[in-house]
């Protein structure tokens, strides 16, 4: 009878547990060190079918089924109470899991941070051991070329805005291979839903220089009839959504629009870009997890380049990051090296794959750094040294280190370098001084497209305001063609 | 999409398949359909919601369903009965709780160039998403200079419901009728909430539907037409529900209901009115409304929402900007009380519009004693 004697203790906790009198918290009630434990871990089918209702139910169905059958036979009870007590696995609303007597909370912060995937070291070369997605000759100076354009874009526009030619500019410095190398891993098909701080992507997809300085300019030929303010571009040609003010708003939009593309069966996924700042912001979090419980294919960059306007990281959130969220919504996660064009198209490569396959989204964390200032409306040496803007932009910047590293391949030359350059600097200023000198849009602008079909009041309202421009030329601007 | 269209062309007759083949262009400029003298049938809001969801769901595969409860439990007020067994929860979508999530969600989609019709629980909910949909649904269209449309609607229970407090019982019509992309409409009967739905799931601009809880349940007649797949009511058309000719009384919704009973206790005392059902709250029917006034030269302004900045107040501006001369009377403007609105059934009561207020503001612009 030494088992009856050794079991009794867990009998009568068992009573106790169901005549709802068990209190959780006496340890002396756990001493179930009997070496009759059964584990019962939670199996990974179970965990792996989460996301498969049906798969679930009829897990469920088997175990509830297994407990009646034990329950309702007399010689096996003490058995089935011995599970009860010592299988240390829970049932609930969501799946089984294992319980401990030990009260132990999750530490705030990991004792060691995710680690960062990267493939070229600082100084351009490939490092040992790395696994990545090979970028032929032909890409990599496509994408060299891509970032320098980019680059040569952001420097002359930004003085644009200095020199008062334009109101507003926001440039990508730093975060140069974040752009383009996303964009070289996707195809066209891909739906991007930006932020503000990619316009690379849109380079890369064949927006030309002379379309982005009309959209700075706000001339006629805008595609965005002068609606919005310089740097938000937008071509539905290049499956490029609109880039609007609103920090993170992009995040659930992309998570319908990538539900609509797996409904249409498109082999294709939603990718759309945020900082760490947008990740603070509701949508994120409703994004994340809509994506994950819709199933839906769409791939979450998020740009953490340290900064949000003035506010650095340690103000924004206190986790590791934004690549830890991933998993707390189910997401698969990975971070990145964000100044590392190798690393990045790699990753990105191998999310979209997954994220159309396996119909999941994916979160890539892109660690870099805004070397500019937020935009031209503000200065960022006022809260931030200006030796760290220094030592990133001449040590850690990305276009150098892809440089370096074609170069060691011969697909590149300083010769190569500098006609690059100066020729794009010529298309730049060109398309500049083109779309300085064009005309305004037309005041039938100002009433178009808020619905499809303009409502009566509209066209009153424009009548009244051509009158007015006719009778009173003097109240309007010249160069404004009525 | 189109895997589900074919599933389901095998089951339909010809009539519904010529639907299905982007008739919607053409039905959505449908003109007025005349009401015949003789009702066909009766029909609860309810139903009318229903079976407008199901046609429109039918006929374009675009169309699905997403809100919190419309699937499972069959929609919070039973709106949705019947359509995820039909349709799928891939067309009936439960989504969780975060009206401002789901709702960004349903604007992704319908930039992509699917019809998501959005359901809030009540539009009191709909606050936490009103950045997606004034920011990233209404303004849009304009913003991106037209290429990307946002052909969504978001629907639900607006204004008072019966003893559900303040944060239950707003009524949002003034709020999104200030907002220049939106479409806003509030029906009053079986035949216009059935019209007007179908008319907005058709509409390429993003569409508030404004229902009310209590008139779910309510049966009217709806004529032949009514009830044929293809019956849609123009947007931005206004009802003159019955013709008088000392007072003009407009109303939406809930209101009506009053406005009417109102007009038959006015009758009895000798004072005609034309009671007008707005249907459409933006675009606003001026020209019915001044046609009216024109006519009767008072006028009676009724809503159940707060007094300031309401959509009586615009009316009476489209008024005095129009058709000053012709008034004989100031304009009155029945609203609910400005306050948030309380619980207790006698003070929710003396809060919200009553036919008898109708009754009195009418015989006050008539210059008769109260």
């Amino acid at each position: 009878m030494a088992l009856c004697m050794r079991k009794s203790p867990k009998l009568i906790n068992h009573l106790k547990y169901r005549m709802g009198l068990f209190d959780m918290i006496t340890p002396s009630s756990w001493n179930s060190t009997s070496s009759h434990h059964q584990e019962f871990l939670v199996t990974a089918p179970i965990a792996h079918n989460l996301g498969n209702p049906d798969a679930d139910l009829s897990v469920k169905a088997t175990l509830f089924s297994a407990c009646r059958f034990k329950s309702t036979k007399p010689e096996k009870q003490l058995n089935s109470l011995n599970d009860a007590d010592d299988n240390k696995v829970l049932d609930f609303p969501g799946g089984k899991v294992r319980f401990s007597p030990k009260m132990t909370f999750i530490s705030e912060s990991p004792e060691e941070r995710t680690q960062c995937y990267r493939v070229l070291d600082d100084n351009g070369q490939l490092i040992l051991g790395s696994n990545l997605v090979q970028v032929g000759e032909e890409l990599a100076v496509k994408m060299y070329t891509e970032m320098i354009t980019l680059q040569t874009m952001d420097t002359l526009f930004y003085e644009a805005q200095r020199q008062g030619r334009i109101s507003f500019y926001l440039t990508t410095i730093g975060e140069e291979a974040i752009n383009i190398a996303t964009a070289a891993a996707l195809t066209a098909d891909d739906h991007v839903f930006p932020q503000y701080r990619e316009p690379g992507v849109l380079l890369w997809r064949g927006f030309t220089l002379q379309e982005f300085a009309n959209q700075c300019f706000v001339n006629k030929a805008d595609h965005g009839k002068g609606r919005q303010m310089p740097i938000h571009y937008g071509s539905n040609k290049h499956n490029y959504f609109t880039v609007s003010s609103t920090i993170a708003t992009q995040l659930p939009h992309a998570v319908g629009a990538a539900y609509a593309l797996k409904m249409d069966r498109k082999d294709a996924c939603a990718v759309t870009y945020f900082g760490d700042g947008g990740s603070s912001e509701g949508d994120f979090h409703a994004a994340l997890n809509f994506a994950a419980v819709l199933e839906a294919p769409v791939i979450f960059i998020c740009r953490n380049n340290g900064w949000a306007i003035s506010t650095p990281t340690s103000d924004q959130f206190r986790s590791d990051g934004v690549v830890v969220r991933g998993s707390a919504y189910g997401v698969r996660s990975i971070r990145v090296d964000g100044n590392d064009a190798l690393a990045i198209y790699g990753a990105v490569h191998a999310a979209r794959k997954m994220a159309i396959t396996e119909h999941r989204p994916i979160l890539i964390e892109a660690l870099t750094y805004r070397v500019g200032h937020h935009s031209t409306s503000d200065d960022s040496t006022k809260y931030r040294p200006v030796d760290e803007i220094e030592w990133w932009k001449l040590a850690r910047d990305p276009v150098s280190r892809f440089r370096k590293w074609i170069e060691s391949k011969d697909w590149w030359s300083s010769e190569a370098e500098s006609e690059f350059r100066s020729s794009v600097r010529q298309q730049l200023l060109h398309a500049i001084q083109v779309a300085e000198k064009a005309e305004k849009p037309p005041v039938a602008d100002i009433f178009t497209d808020v619905y499809d079909v303009p409502p009566s009041n509209l066209h009153e309202q424009e009548k009244l305001l051509r009158e007015t421009i006719r009778r009173h030329p003097r109240d309007y601007p010249s160069d404004v063609p009525a | 999409m189109w895997g589900i269209v074919r599933q389901r062309l095998g089951g339909y007759s010809a009539y519904y398949s010529l639907q299905r083949i982007g008739l919607g262009h053409l039905l959505n400029s449908l003109k007025c359909y005349s009401s015949e003298a003789a009702a066909a049938k009766k029909m609860t809001v309810r139903e009318a919601l229903n079976s407008a969801l199901d046609e429109e769901m039918s006929a374009d595969p675009k169309v699905f369903l997403m809100g919190e409860e419309v699937g499972e439990y069959q929609g919070a007020y039973k709106i949705s009965k019947g359509l995820l067994e039909k349709y799928g929860p891939e067309r009936v979508c439960d989504t969780p709780i975060t009206e401002a999530g789901f709702t960004g969600i349903g604007v992704g989609a319908a930039y992509y160039g699917l019809k998501p019709v959005v359901e809030f629980m009540t539009f009191n909910f709909a606050m936490q998403a009103m950045d997606h949909i004034i920011n990233s649904a209404a303004k849009t269209n304009y913003m991106s200079a037209g290429q990307i449309s946002v052909p969504i609607v978001f629907r639900g229970p607006n204004g008072a419901a019966a003893g559900v407090g303040a944060q239950h019982s707003q009524c949002y019509a003034a709020w999104y009728g200030s907002c220049p992309g939106l479409k806003v409409l509030a029906p009053y009967s079986s035949e216009d909430t059935r019209g007007l739905l179908k008319a907005a799931i058709r509409d390429p601009d993003p569409v508030i539907f404004l229902e009310n809880e209590l008139l779910y349940g309510e049966s009217f007649p709806v004529s032949a037409e009514a009830v044929d797949s293809s019956f849609c009511l123009p947007i931005g058309k206004a009802k003159i529900e019955i013709e008088g000719k000392d007072v003009t009384i407009t109303a939406f919704s809930k209101m009506v209901g009053y406005a009417l009973k109102a007009a038959e206790i006015l009758a009895k005392e000798g004072i005609s009115a034309e009671v007008i059902n707005l249907c459409s709250i933006r675009p606003l029917d001026r020209a019915t409304i001044n046609a009216s006034v024109r006519k009767t030269n008072r006028l009676v302004t009724v809503e159940e929402g707060y007094p300031q900045h309401g959509v009586g107040a615009e009316i009476c501006t489209s008024v005095i900007e129009e058709s000053f001369e012709y008034l004989d009377a100031p304009v009155e403007r029945i609203a609910g009380a400005d306050v948030p609105l309380p619980y207790a059934a006698n003070l929710e009561r003396m809060a919200l519009p009553q036919v008898e207020d109708v009754v009195r503001a009418a015989k006050r612009t008539c210059y008769r004693s109260v």
